[in-house]
């Protein structure tokens, strides 16, 4: 195995980004809008002088902006917030706090560390918490939640796509079941706003969370959408800002940036999706046919467009990782190594993925700036980066080019 | 990204020894696939001598796993079993510049690949005592099993008490909440336990001394091997008076020494004891009460 040269076989050596999952390129448009509120437009929008006026005009604007991206019927149902992990934490503490006589919650096994985190912290604290398991395809167990649903339940929250395999959950269904029980419903919408239309008004949702970074925006501002009507408790208190459901000085230069990158993903989704899912389709075939022993995790006929989660068994994450970097390719993996957590990634293990397939999925997620060329360089590369450390694995037989047909079991496990 | 040095970079990208080594005398199987390692280690051991001539590693895990492996592959080659048997992981990591504190178990997998390889030689059974829980502590390595273990041990129930018998949680303090929820589960356990024994009647003041001085001969060696020492000098309802001497007296860890001693003496009695350091030989300074829980 010798170190790899970059881009052998490939036509460029521009970095092939396939990681818009875990963040974005900034859209050179997005800079060009937030700039000035970085510069001249320095003053504080509560301000009564003509320094705040402009910025807090421009807030007013982008909230329209980000409600529009939401479908949302009123824009003071938009909340600004500093990320989507604050926008998910506010709505769920906010219904502990508003249902103090309601000690269950409803959720699910492969949800984002935002919740389940937080939900793991509440069940310390005496809530009951309504874990919802999924199948093998990634695909949630309806039963159980339906069962699961009563007035004792403060809210439910639930991821509507799945960051590491782009599952989608039939969200609208389940708010509207939630709904009749007079449950507050949030979804965390992360994983498909600018990718899919999301239309909140008219359904059963009550609040949904986004990330600006996710879509083209810079990191550090996110939204919280909160249907009106809704009761709702508060975060952070201390100041007028966002009507009092958010204190603290906007940050102006994200929230305009954060309108124009909304405004832009209503735009591409219609322009750019079905280009995205057939490069994703594209790679995501040419994989499974160049690389043995693999198969793609999840649901793909329910799944954001962007997003392929593809499992080669008998190799590790981590080492396919470093040898793709080295290419200039990125990707990423729910392997345990990745992570530093000793584990593979919850969701591979709650769809029952084998271990020795697990710690093998490797994420690719496109984005409007991905390329065929980029797609190319993979199929390229990938094949012989598997084969290279399938030869070392002793789960395979290198003779045969075949996974070893005696079983190895290594001691303590 | 993990911040690999070169040669774990090296390692990784031209690994050394990668195979199955043929006629191999030796196997050793290891691993844990859930945590996404697995390793076998093959190897050719002349039987004149005990010396092993070739090394190959088949390894299914992450860059460090694969760069562990290459590098004990190199490190074993030429040396007689009783050398190789004298490798520590922290040699194999040393050898690689370093591991994060994460990756630190992959250095252990390949000391019990061959620790499980010359047992294979040698017709012996493969003992591993290798536990492994959720890492806690990043700074230091330290995992949940372990703070159970001495926790329950010394029946631990402050955040403090762990940073002090563990190290975990000493430096970069991100881990004191997670600390603090394996200290919970903990004392829920020994609270359950606890109900069953019998309350113990006071011990006489002969049996106190008696094991009191039980727990200086348990400390003692460890004092001693600083060049320093402890002796008992009075005992007093809850107070226990006590003079270190040697390379103890003056030291600036004394406090968390007689700390410790306090700890573990308020175990023994079963009851909250408050040390009290005595100045040596020459009468100086009056006594001075250090800052222990009465």
């Amino acid at each position: 195995m010798n170190p790899a040269k970059c881009c052998s076989g490939a036509k460029t050596c521009e970095p092939a980004y396939l990681d818009n999952n875990a963040t974005t390129q900034v859209d050179s448009k997005v800079v060009e809008t937030m700039l000035p509120f970085l510069t001249e437009h320095y003053g504080n929008p509560s301000s009564i002088h003509k320094f705040g006026d402009p910025v807090g005009k421009a807030i007013e604007h982008a909230r329209t902006q980000v409600q529009r991206l939401m479908g949302a019927e009123h824009p003071s149902e938009v909340i600004f917030t500093s990320c989507a992990t604050e926008a998910t934490s506010t709505a769920i503490l906010s219904a502990v706090e508003a249902f103090p006589e309601r000690k269950e919650i409803i959720t699910s096994v492969v949800e984002h560390p935002a919740t389940l985190q937080l939900c793991e912290q509440l069940q310390r604290k005496g809530y009951t918490i309504h874990w919802i398991a999924v199948d093998n395809k990634g695909r949630i167990d309806m039963d159980a939640y339906a069962a699961a649903l009563s007035d004792r339940v403060a809210i439910v929250s639930l991821m509507w796509a799945n960051n590491e395999t782009g599952t989608i959950f039939p969200i609208r269904g389940m708010a509207e079941m939630a709904r009749k029980h007079g449950i507050l419903f949030h979804t965390d919408a992360v994983q498909v706003a600018g990718k899919v239309p999301i239309q909140v008004a008219g359904s059963g949702i009550d609040l949904l969370s986004l990330s600006g970074h996710k879509f083209h925006a810079p990191k550090g501002i996110g939204a919280l959408y909160l249907r009106r009507g809704a009761k709702f408790r508060p975060l952070l208190r201390g100041g007028h800002q966002e009507r009092g459901r958010r204190a603290g000085t906007e940050n102006a230069s994200g929230i305009v940036a954060l309108g124009m990158a909304a405004e832009l993903a209503i735009d591409a989704m219609q322009r750019d999706s079905a280009r995205i899912a057939m490069m994703r389709d594209r790679l995501e075939h040419g994989l499974l046919a160049r690389v043995p022993n693999s198969f793609v995790t999840g649901d793909p006929s329910q799944r954001v467009p962007n997003t392929s989660n593809i499992a080669f068994e008998y190799v590790e994450g981590e080492s396919i990782l470093l040898m793709l970097n080295q290419l200039n390719v990125a990707a990423s993996s729910g392997s345990a190594c990745t992570s530093g957590s000793l584990e593979p990634s919850h969701v591979m293990r709650a769809m029952d993925i084998p271990y020795t397939a697990a710690h093998g999925a490797i994420r690719f997620s496109l984005s409007r700036y991905t390329t065929d060329d980029m797609i190319d360089r993979v199929l390229a590369e990938l094949p012989g980066i598997v084969e290279r450390l399938r030869m070392i694995s002793p789960y395979w037989d290198p003779e045969q080019n075949a996974p070893r047909e005696e079983v190895f079991e290594p001691a303590f496990g | 990204m993990w911040d690999y040095s070169e040669k774990v970079k090296d390692h990784f990208f031209s690994p050394r020894n990668a195979k199955a080594v043929e006629q191999a005398n030796a196997t050793g199987d290891v691993g844990s696939i859930s945590c996404g390692d697995a390793l076998r280690l093959t190897l050719k051991v002349n039987p004149d001598n005990d010396t092993i001539e070739q090394a190959g590693f088949q390894t299914f895990g992450c860059g460090s796993a694969i760069a562990s492996s290459s590098a004990l592959t190199e490190m074993v080659i030429g040396k007689t079993l009783d050398q190789a048997l004298a490798l520590t992981n922290q040699d194999i990591a040393d050898y690689l510049d370093g591991l994060p504190p994460e990756k630190m178990h992959c250095s252990v997998m390949g000391m019990e690949a061959l620790h499980a390889a010359i047992a294979d030689y040698r017709g012996e059974v493969f003992e591993d005592d290798h536990e492994e829980g959720d890492l806690i502590c990043k700074c230091f390595a330290i995992d949940d099993v372990m703070i159970k273990k001495v926790v329950s041990q010394n029946k631990l129930s402050t955040l403090e008490d762990v940073i002090h018998y563990t190290k975990a949680g000493g430096a970069c303090a991100a881990c004191h909440e997670k600390i603090e929820w394996v200290l919970e589960e903990c004392v829920a356990d020994y609270d359950s336990n606890a109900v069953a024994e019998p309350a113990e009647s006071p011990a006489s003041i002969v049996e106190r001394i008696h094991r009191i001085e039980a727990v200086l001969e348990e400390v003692r060696p460890q004092l001693q091997a600083d060049g320093g020492d402890v002796k008992l000098s009075d005992v007093e309802d809850d107070m226990v008076f006590l003079s270190l001497t040697g390379a103890c007296s003056g030291c600036g860890l004394s406090g968390a020494t007689l700390a410790m001693i306090e700890q573990k003496l308020s175990e023994a009695l079963g009851e909250p004891i408050t040390v009290y350091p005595v100045g040596a030989a020459p009468a100086s300074t009056p006594l001075q009460v250090v800052g222990g829980a009465s």
